[in-house]
């Protein structure tokens, strides 16, 4: 059965133009970039364009530009150097909502000592910037916000929160993940610090992160090594990966345009249908900026597991902020800082959409969906012949 | 995605008796919509007492609704005895086996078993007994301390998994493990002691004359000695000593190793033997 892939903020299909232009550094052209012969030397060439390209899609200059294995390490790298390069200040500002790879470093940065401030978020996803200023003191080391959130899409005002940290000389990381590709970034306009993006988000392949630095910004680097990165991330370059991360953001940055009229209507095409056929479903996020291919819909009285199963029975593939699809006992982090009720929080199903997608694709989910959803209501017990039990 | 076995799928995609049985015998509600799982269980039962029909609706992963779906199809038959033997083990058991994470679905199955059996014994509807131990899920040390000492669970992961106990925000762990060490570290169980009924003075010495006679008087005689009963008064068995016993020097360490030591055996431990002159 072929897939209908709408799980596309888990990880994206490698471009086939990705693909074949990393091919030939997994064979023929091996050399290590660091080499002083020849034969390093063209892919080390090769390395360079590829960091110019990357650094494009984000308007950065290449220096600024340095690679790590995955998203978690940049975003890791950008606070714990921010802390180290600040060993005075004992204070990080986050929100609520964060990916793990910064909410659980903080969350452990707190047991080590570090006050940690989670900004709250309001019903729709939007940040709380009153809370936000109120936070900013001399003591911040760093604030880290994500760009836009991997479940629900919304979109933080980054820029406006980097500017106001920027007055106050605290450094400013955005984990942009999500956002990088899908939302045009020029972070040349903006005060942000350090910027943290992965390859596999983008359609290059898995073990490919990248970290904005910009330039002068006080730097100690996380992994020590060799000379590589200059002196910045230890360690022999990934460069297949690298080479072909280079493609991806230059296929983004044409796609660009895609994503924000294609990709758009696509997802409004399935938001408004689901939404028109199933009773007792609402957008999370709805009402907030949010990502062009993102959308998190929550189903009430159902449970998103085996909404997700019965949907992989038509080979579709979504997502769910359920507790029981991630061996946590908690529904997402991110609906409950929204204050979405358990009765939708654990009926949440994500779906995240590419260029790739079809209308066929959405044809499909709005015709299954319907039924997969009546199915599982007709076995709950909080749901009375079509409507929701007054106590449940 | 969880490793589920082909017959939780096949209970997860065609479930068996979904529904609710009008004027059950039995009907239990448990788990919330706020803990991610819910059960309502019903069951009817035939002329002879057996479970007729039993019927469920639940709110669920697909555990969950494969769990419920085994349970109405186990105890199908069953008498009311026979369901209450039912564990959460058996039903993880039916369907090949739950991951690790998922034992708690299994557990939801067993407790809406237990619940719907009391209703139909007409057993009021109770307070969790206990102390809540996880805020997060409401768990309770007794609930806990059942799952690990039935299904021999020594972490608290395995607990999580069980119970959901520790689940949410872990501020419980602490007590969990206090729980897990207490019963760990309780020494294996000594048989009791064997209940004495209570003797009158008749009684009392009337049964240490014939323990005397039969049980310590022969084993003395044998080394050519014996005692008399000279008296009781309480708890004090006057006794002399007569013949070898009279004449030996470890006269004392037979009256109270053997003598005493018998009579507290078989008779009562507040005995206590004297010897008066001859």
């Amino acid at each position: 059965m072929k897939a209908t892939y709408l799980d596309n903020n888990a990880t994206t299909r490698v471009a086939p133009e990705v693909l074949e232009e990393m091919l030939p550094y997994f064979s023929d052209l091996y050399g290590n970039p660091s080499s002083m012969h020849s034969f390093g030397g063209q892919v080390a060439k090769k390395l360079n364009d590829a960091r110019q390209k990357i650094a494009d899609l984000i308007n950065a200059s290449p220096d600024e530009i340095i690679f790590t294995s995955c998203g978690t390490e940049s975003d890791n790298t950008a606070i714990l150097s921010a802390l180290a390069v600040n060993p005075d200040k004992r204070h990080i500002i986050t929100s609520r909502v964060e990916h793990p790879a910064v909410k659980s470093l903080c969350e452990h940065l707190q047991e080590k000592g570090y006050r940690v401030t989670m900004l709250d978020v309001d019903s729709k996803g939007n940040l709380d910037m009153e809370q936000y200023e109120k936070s900013l003191s001399t003591d911040t080391a760093v604030v880290s916000l994500m760009w836009a959130n991997n479940e629900t899409g919304v979109i933080f005002p980054v820029e406006k929160a980097a500017a106001l940290a920027h007055e106050k000389d605290i450094l400013f990381h955005t984990d942009a993940v999500q956002a990088v590709g899908k939302i045009p970034i020029n972070i040349k306009e903006t005060a942000i610090s350090m910027l943290s993006f992965s390859g596999h988000k983008i359609h290059a392949q898995k073990g490919i992160g990248i970290l904005y630095l910009r330039r002068g910004t006080k730097f100690l680097p996380f992994m020590i090594g060799g000379h590589q990165e200059k002196g910045r991330r230890g360690g022999t370059e990934n460069t297949p990966s690298i080479i072909g991360l280079g493609k991806a953001c230059e296929l983004a940055a044409l796609n660009l345009q895609n994503e924000n009229t294609k990709v758009i209507s696509l997802r409004d095409r399935l938001e408004n249908e689901i939404l028109k056929r199933i009773p007792n479903s609402k957008v999370n996020g709805g009402g907030a900026p949010r990502l062009p291919n993102t959308t998190n819909i929550s189903f009430e009285f159902v449970e998103g597991e085996s909404i997700l199963l019965l949907m992989d029975e038509y080979g579709i593939c979504a997502s769910s902020g359920s507790a029981c699809t991630s061996g946590s006992l908690q529904p997402s982090h991110v609906l409950r800082a929204m204050g979405v009720p358990y009765t939708m929080a654990h009926g949440s199903v994500r779906f995240s959409l590419s260029i790739y997608n079809t209308d066929k694709d959405i044809d499909l989910v709005i015709e299954k969906l319907p039924p997969i959803i009546a199915r599982l209501r007709a076995m709950s017990p909080y749901w009375n012949q079509g409507t929701a039990c007054e106590n449940a | 995605m969880w490793e589920y076995t082909d017959k939780v799928k096949e209970h997860f995609l065609n479930p068996k008796n979904v529904g609710e049985i009008e004027n059950p015998d039995g009907v239990a509600e448990i788990g919330s919509i706020a803990c991610g799982d819910a059960l309502k269980l019903t069951f009817k039962l035939d002329e002879n007492k057996r479970i007729k029909e039993a019927k469920f609706k639940t709110f669920g992963c697909a555990s969950a609704i494969a769990s419920a779906s085994a349970l109405t199809e186990l105890i199908k038959g069953m008498t009311i005895e026979e369901a209450m033997k039912i564990t959460n083990q058996d039903i993880a058991d039916s369907l090949g086996g739950l991951p690790p994470e998922k034992m708690h679905c299994s557990v939801l199955g067993q407790e809406a078993l237990e619940k719907a059996i009391e209703y139909y014994r007409g057993v009021p509807s109770t307070v969790k007994e206990g102390e809540v131990i996880c805020e997060c899920f409401g768990i309770t040390d007794k609930e806990i301390e059942k799952a690990v000492t039935e299904n021999h669970l020594t972490t608290i992961e395995e607990i999580t998994n069980y119970t959901k106990a520790g689940g949410g925000c872990k501020k419980c762990h602490d007590k969990i493990q206090k729980i897990i060490d207490t019963i760990y570290s309780q020494p294996a169980t000594e048989p009791e002691p064997k209940e004495r009924p209570k003797l009158t003075n008749i009684q009392k010495i009337r049964l240490i004359e014939e323990t005397i006679e039969r049980e310590i008087r022969p084993s003395l005689k044998h080394d050519g000695g014996d005692i008399d009963l000279v008296d009781i008064i309480g708890n004090r068995v006057i006794v002399a000593t007569r013949g070898a016993c009279a004449v030996c020097p470890a006269s004392q360490q037979t009256l109270k190793g053997f003598v005493e030591s018998k009579l507290r055996e078989l008779i009562s431990p507040e005995l206590v033997v004297e010897e008066v002159p001859q």
